[in-house]
């Protein structure tokens, strides 16, 4: 699929309906009830094809819960999550399977994502080996590692011989494997050095511009999801109280958490000023 | 206060069987001074402040001088470095989940600093220690007191770290990335905590992060550091403002700010080719050569030091003039 094909009045590819989600805590005494937390409360939220949306939020927001829920490994207590318009707790073995592949997942930490005796190569193959694709293997890795930018040796090596951002990247090369239609990313670039943050950044942009991939990109820094997408969602307390353009967001930020994240970026410029701590 | 200078570091070394992680290291942070020690991973820059401390892992020995309250602490014993460290020299960790004692309540650790080395009773170091806490402006700091570590948030529980490191008025304390394991928005406010106690106590403090709006907030002058060695150093408002670098101009271009997002969501981040060299591959020359797109023949046979004056940078080809673009003033 080209990026020119797609439009931004699209259907949804991927989407969560008023979904409702909670845990159970531990009881605090022998005899009490055991509480309940309410983790994200009635939220909508999607991604059209090719379109790049960013969420944020501080930690225990939400953001976290509700990723879970897009990429299908928790159903929601009440609402529904949708892929490609259909309830996804409610797919055919076939359809399920075709979800499974088109929504691809990006961690933190490439380091703890990658199993640290399985050379790349066989590393890349595996998603394609347990979804059962069928096809070039061989070929499909050797594609998939141009577009992001290594070259064919890194095949036969270790993940450990890698630096963060090499890792990180055939962390994106593998989520790629299965041709997915979505790349969820949570906080891809946190875990990187300064100079190879900005390298991952534009990675994902131009997969985005690229192979019409859809991006979800989870982050708590609010300059990181600004750069990389154009639609950002603000979580808190298990809601989403606003969304925006970025640079509507930074500019004038309605909700308080907004306010909170964008008063919390600090820059150079600021700091040079006297003005970052003020 | 004294004039002597909150640490001196001459030609610091820091040395794992064949490899050398540190090469040749010097600064001096004044009475007072605050300095930031700017690098990625495998920079250099936590094996320097280790070495500040005396605290550098089983393997791994440092030489050189180090300066501190009229003694070279690289030729104490650890005896006499365990005298110092909390008293005339402190540190605040990364994660202080792994730097509190998990099975001591947070009072008890702080009063047992002030104990130890002020050598007041246990009553009044329980007090000190209150109004410490007090001071960190923790909520309902009498239950702060009697909590364990992992009762508190991560930022409480750095608030207490900083409150520790504070106890005994130390004339330098270390702050390594203290606040990159805690949410965005509540790293604004420890940071103004930390910037406020150490103005008030007159302490030296030395930054080590690779976060620039964290060293432009909290710092006078910054040193750039790169595969072990120093690249860059000056004052804050030049080297940011007026990179003379290649490797400085590259960490500065390549931060998002809103200012680039605002102008054009469309623009490309600049970012700096390649990666950051191993230990036992650095290039030959200036290590930073096979990204720097100033590099030529010199620069790969011969490694530049740093050149004198206020402003040092080490390269054969350093850059002139003010950054134009949005990161800077």
């Amino acid at each position: 699929m080209s990026a020119d094909v797609v439009t931004r009045s699209s259907e949804p590819v991927l989407a969560a309906c008023g979904v409702t989600q909670t845990y159970r805590l531990n009881r605090a005494r022998l005899f009490e009830k055991r509480p309940v937390l309410t983790a994200l409360d009635k939220v909508d939220f999607d991604v059209r094809p090719g379109e790049a949306v960013g969420l944020v939020g501080e930690s225990g927001s939400g953001k976290s819960t509700l990723t879970r829920l897009l990429i299908g490994i928790e159903a929601p207590v009440s609402g529904v999550v949708t892929f490609e318009g259909e309830d996804v707790g409610r797919m055919t073995a076939d359809r399920r399977h075709r979800f499974r592949r088109s929504v691809q997942m990006v961690l933190q930490d490439p380091r703890s994502s990658l199993d640290p005796r399985m050379r790349v190569g066989t590393a890349l193959m595996e998603p394609l080996r347990s979804l059962r694709i069928e096809g070039d293997h061989r070929a499909r890795v050797r594609t998939v590692l141009g577009q992001v930018g290594l070259d064919e040796q890194a095949l036969e090596k270790y993940p450990h011989q890698f630096s963060g951002g090499q890792l990180q990247r055939i962390a994106i090369a593998r989520a790629l494997m299965p041709e997915p239609r979505v790349l969820v990313a949570d906080e891809p670039v946190s875990a990187l050095d300064v100079s190879i943050q900005a390298q991952v950044l534009n990675l994902l942009r131009d997969l985005v511009d690229e192979l019409g991939l859809s991006l979800i990109l989870i982050a708590h820094d609010l300059s990181v999801v600004a750069y990389t997408t154009s639609r950002v969602s603000v979580m808190a307390s298990g809601r989403i109280v606003e969304t925006g353009r970025p640079a509507d967001l930074f500019s004038r930020p309605g909700a308080e958490a907004t306010r909170n994240l964008v008063d919390a970026v600090l820059t150079v410029r600021d700091g040079i000023a006297g003005t970052a701590l003020a | 206060m004294s004039a002597v200078p909150a640490v001196q570091v001459r030609d610091l070394h820091v040395r794992a069987g064949g490899l050398t992680a540190v090469r040749g290291v010097s600064f001096t942070i004044p009475a007072g001074g605050r300095m930031g020690l700017v690098g990625e991973s495998g920079s250099g820059k936590t094996l320097t402040a280790l070495s500040l401390m005396g605290l550098l892992p089983v393997g791994l020995r440092a030489q050189g001088e180090i300066l501190h309250d009229g003694v070279d602490v690289t030729k104490l014993s650890d005896a006499q470095l365990s005298r110092r460290r909390g008293r005339t020299l402190s540190m605040v960790f990364q994660d202080p989940l792994s730097a509190l004692n998990p099975v001591r309540r947070v009072g008890h650790q702080i009063a047992s600093v002030i104990r130890r080395h002020k050598g007041v009773g246990s009553n009044e170091a329980g007090q000190q220690a209150l109004s410490l806490v007090q001071q960190m402006r923790l909520p309902r700091p009498e239950r702060i007191m009697h909590a364990y570590p992992h009762e508190l948030s991560g930022g409480q529980r750095q608030r207490v770290m900083i409150a520790m490191a504070l106890a005994c008025y130390p004339q330098l304390i270390i702050a390594d990335e203290p606040t990159t394991a805690l949410d965005v928005t509540v790293q604004k406010q420890v940071l103004r905590l930390l910037n406020e106690a150490v103005s008030e106590r007159g302490c030296g403090l030395l930054m080590i992060t690779h976060d620039l709006p964290i060293v432009a907030a909290m710092c006078e002058t910054v040193a750039v550091m790169y595969a072990g060695r120093i690249v860059e150093m000056g004052p804050v408002s030049e080297v940011f403002t007026a990179p003379r670098h290649p490797y400085t101009r590259g960490l500065l271009d390549s931060q998002p700010t809103m200012d680039n997002i605002a102008i054009d969501g469309s623009s490309r981040l600049p970012s700096i080719p390649g990666m950051v060299p191993p230990l036992d591959g650095l290039p030959a020359g200036c290590a930073f050569h096979p990204r720097c797109p100033r590099a030529d023949d010199r620069c790969r046979r011969e490694a530049p030091m740093l050149d004198g004056g206020g402003r040092r940078a080490a390269c054969w080809h350093p850059l002139e003039g003010t950054l134009t673009g949005t990161n800077a003033a």
